[in-house]
C-alpha cells in the first residue's frame, strides 16, 4: 500500500548519501523514523537490522513474511526479529512493494548467476563484510549477515512457484520510511551490481534521513 | 554377520523430533513421508567450515524459483551446491516460511511438558534446530532460512501466502544427492503455517545410500546454466582439498570412495 510521509526533509536530524557500492551502518533509536530514498530510481537498498542490545536477535525475513501472511513488504509491515520482536514498522512507502526473498549479491553467487570470471566484481556482501570488519566492536561477523531486505526491488513470485526479477516499481525520489520499535543497528549496502538489468546496469545513490521521535 | 552398517542405512524419525548427521559427498538421502502430512525442517552447513551454510535466497534466485523440486540444487552462500534434488514425487517444497517456535506452537496446541508427557511432549522447529546446532558449536546466530520438505506454501498474485494442508500425501518421497560433505540438521516438527486441530506428529523414513557418479547429462546439473556453474564451483573446491576432482561432477564419487 502506498502512503506518503508528512515529514519534511528540512527537519531531519541526519542526512547521508550512500554512493553505489558503499555501505552505511548506524544505530537508529526507538521512536526515530528512518527514510531511505531511491534518489535516481531503480536502485536496490540491501538492508539488515539488529536489536542493538542483543545482535543475535536480528531481522528475520522468513518470520516477517510468514507472520504477515504476505511475501512482499510495504506500509504496515512489521519487520520481525528471529525471536519475534518488532524491530521496525514501515509507516510510509511511495513504491508499494519491496522484496525480502532475493537476498544480497555476493561474489560467489555472482559466479553462479552470471559467470565464474565475475568473482572479483564488487558485491553487497563484500560491503557488508567491510562494514562489520571495520566496526568489529559491534560483535558482528559473517554469520550475522543473514537474509536481508531489498528495498525498491521488485521480485514477483508466481502462483506456480516461479520467481522473476521484474522492472522496478520504484523511480527517482521514491522512498520508504519506517519507525524504530527499539534501538536498532541498521546496515545498508547500496547494491553495486553491474550484471542485472533491474537497475539498467547503472547503480545510483541512495539517501538516508532520520527524524527524532518527537516529530509527528 | 558384520557389525558394520551396510552401504544402505534406513531409519525412522518420529514426528516432532530432531536429529543431525554429516553426509559425505556422493551420498544419497531419501526422505519418505510414510503416513502423509509430514514436514521436515532442514539446514545445511559445510562441516569443515560451518560459516559456509545453506542460503535460501541464493538457491531461489539462482534458479528463478520459489518452490523446490526435482532438478533444483541447494546452494551454500559460497556459490557451491550442498545437494541436488534427484527424485521428488511431491513437486513442491517450501523454503520461505522458516520454523515453528515455542510461542506459536503453544498458542496453537498448548504446552505438553516432558514431565507429564515424556516422549510425547510437544517440541518446536526453532528449538529443535538450536539443540542440534549446539552439538557443533553453532547457535542462534547460525540459524538461517530452512527447507520445509513436503510442505507447499503458495503465494497469490498479491503476495498472500497460503499453506496447502492436502499437499503431503502418504508415500511421497524426495531424494537428495550430496555434492560435497555436508552437515545436516533436521527436525520433524510441523510446518509453522500448519493449523491442524491436533499437533501433527508425522514420522519420516530416512534412507542413506551411495550415489552413482554424476553423469555428464545429469538432470540437475543441466537443468539450468547456473547449475553447471555451481557444479564447476564444487569441482574447484574439491580440487583444492586433495585433487579429488576431475571431470564435471566427478568429485563427489571420488570423495565418497575416499571416506568410506
Amino acid at each position: 500500500m502506498k502512503l506518503a510521509s508528512q515529514l519534511l526533509a528540512g527537519e531531519a536530524v541526519f542526512r547521508h548519501v550512500i554512493g553505489a557500492g558503499e555501505y552505511w551502518i548506524d544505530t537508529v533509536r526507538a521512536g526515530q523514523r528512518l527514510r531511505i530514498v531511491d534518489v535516481e530510481g531503480n536502485q536496490a537498498a540491501d538492508t539488515l537490522f539488529y536489536n542493538s542490545s542483543d545482535v543475535a536477535d536480528r531481522y528475520s525475513a522468513v518470520d516477517t513474511i510468514r507472520e504477515q501472511g504476505n511475501v512482499y513488504l510495504t506500509c504496515g509491515s512489521k519487520l520481525l526479529s528471529t525471536s519475534g520482536q518488532v524491530l521496525m514498522e514501515i509507516v510510509a512507502d511511495t513504491v508499494g512493494r519491496h522484496d525480502t526473498l532475493g537476498g544480497a549479491c555476493a561474489s560467489e553467487s555472482n559466479t553462479v548467476r552470471y559467470a565464474l570470471e565475475k568473482r572479483t566484481m564488487h558485491s553487497c556482501r563484500d560491503s557488508y563484510l567491510l562494514a562489520v570488519g571495520r566496526h568489529d566492536s559491534l560483535g558482528l561477523g559473517k554469520r550475522d549477515l543473514s537474509h536481508n531486505i531489498n528495498f525498491f526491488m521488485n521480485v514477483p513470485v508466481t502462483p506456480e512457484g516461479g520467481l522473476t526479477f521484474a522492472d522496478g516499481l520504484s523511480g527517482p525520489g521514491e522512498y520508504v520510511e519506517m519507525r524504530a520499535a527499539m534501538n536498532v543497528i541498521v546496515l545498508i549496502s547500496n547494491c553495486p551490481q553491474l550484471n542485472n538489468p533491474c537497475n539498467a546496469y547503472n547503480p545510483t545513490p541512495l539517501e538516508v534521513l532520520i527524524w527524532d521521535a518527537d516529530v509527528s | 554377520m558384520s557389525n558394520r552398517i551396510s552401504d544402505t542405512y534406513t531409519t525412522v524419525i518420529e514426528g516432532g523430533k530432531h536429529w543431525s548427521l554429516t553426509l559425505h559427498a556422493g551420498r544419497l538421502l531419501r526422505l519418505t513421508d510414510t503416513d502423509g502430512g509430514a514436514n521436515v525442517g532442514m539446514l545445511f552447513y559445510n562441516p569443515h567450515n560451518t560459516l559456509e551454510r545453506y542460503n535460501a535466497p541464493d538457491t531461489l534466485k539462482c534458479q528463478h524459483t520459489f518452490k523446490l523440486t526435482r532438478g533444483h540444487c541447494l546452494y551454500s552462500d559460497m556459490g557451491r551446491i550442498f545437494c541436488s534434488i534427484v527424485e521428488d514425487t511431491s513437486g513442491w517444497h517450501d523454503t520461505a516460511c522458516g520454523s515453528s517456535n515455542a510461542r506459536s506452537v503453544a498458542e496453537r496446541w498448548g504446552v505438553a511438558s516432558y514431565q507429564r508427557f515424556r516422549n510425547d511432549w510437544i517440541q518446536n522447529g526453532h528449538d529443535a534446530f538450536l539443540v542440534e546446532a549446539g552439538k557443533y558449536g553453532l547457535g542462534r546466530r547460525d540459524l538461517a532460512a530452512n527447507v520445509n520438505w513436503f510442505s507447499r506454501v503458495v503465494a497469490a498474485e498479491d503476495g498472500t501466502l497460503t499453506f496447502d494442508p492436502a499437499h503431503a500425501v502418504p508415500g511421497a518421497y524426495v531424494e537428495l544427492r550430496f555434492e560435497m560433505d555436508t552437515l545436516v540438521l533436521l527436525h520433524t516438527c510441523p510446518h509453522p503455517l500448519n493449523r491442524a486441530d491436533a499437533y501433527p506428529r508425522r514420522p519420516v523414513s530416512l534412507c542413506i545410500s551411495k550415489a552413482l557418479p554424476v553423469a555428464a547429462d545429469d538432470f540437475c546439473m543441466n537443468s539450468r546454466p547456473e547449475n553447471l556453474r555451481g557444479f564447476a564451483n564444487n569441482d574447484l573446491y574439491h580440487l583444492g582439498i586433495g585433487g579429488a576432482g576431475g571431470g564435471t561432477g566427478g568429485a563427489g564419487a571420488d570423495a565418497a570412495d575416499h571416506v568410506s
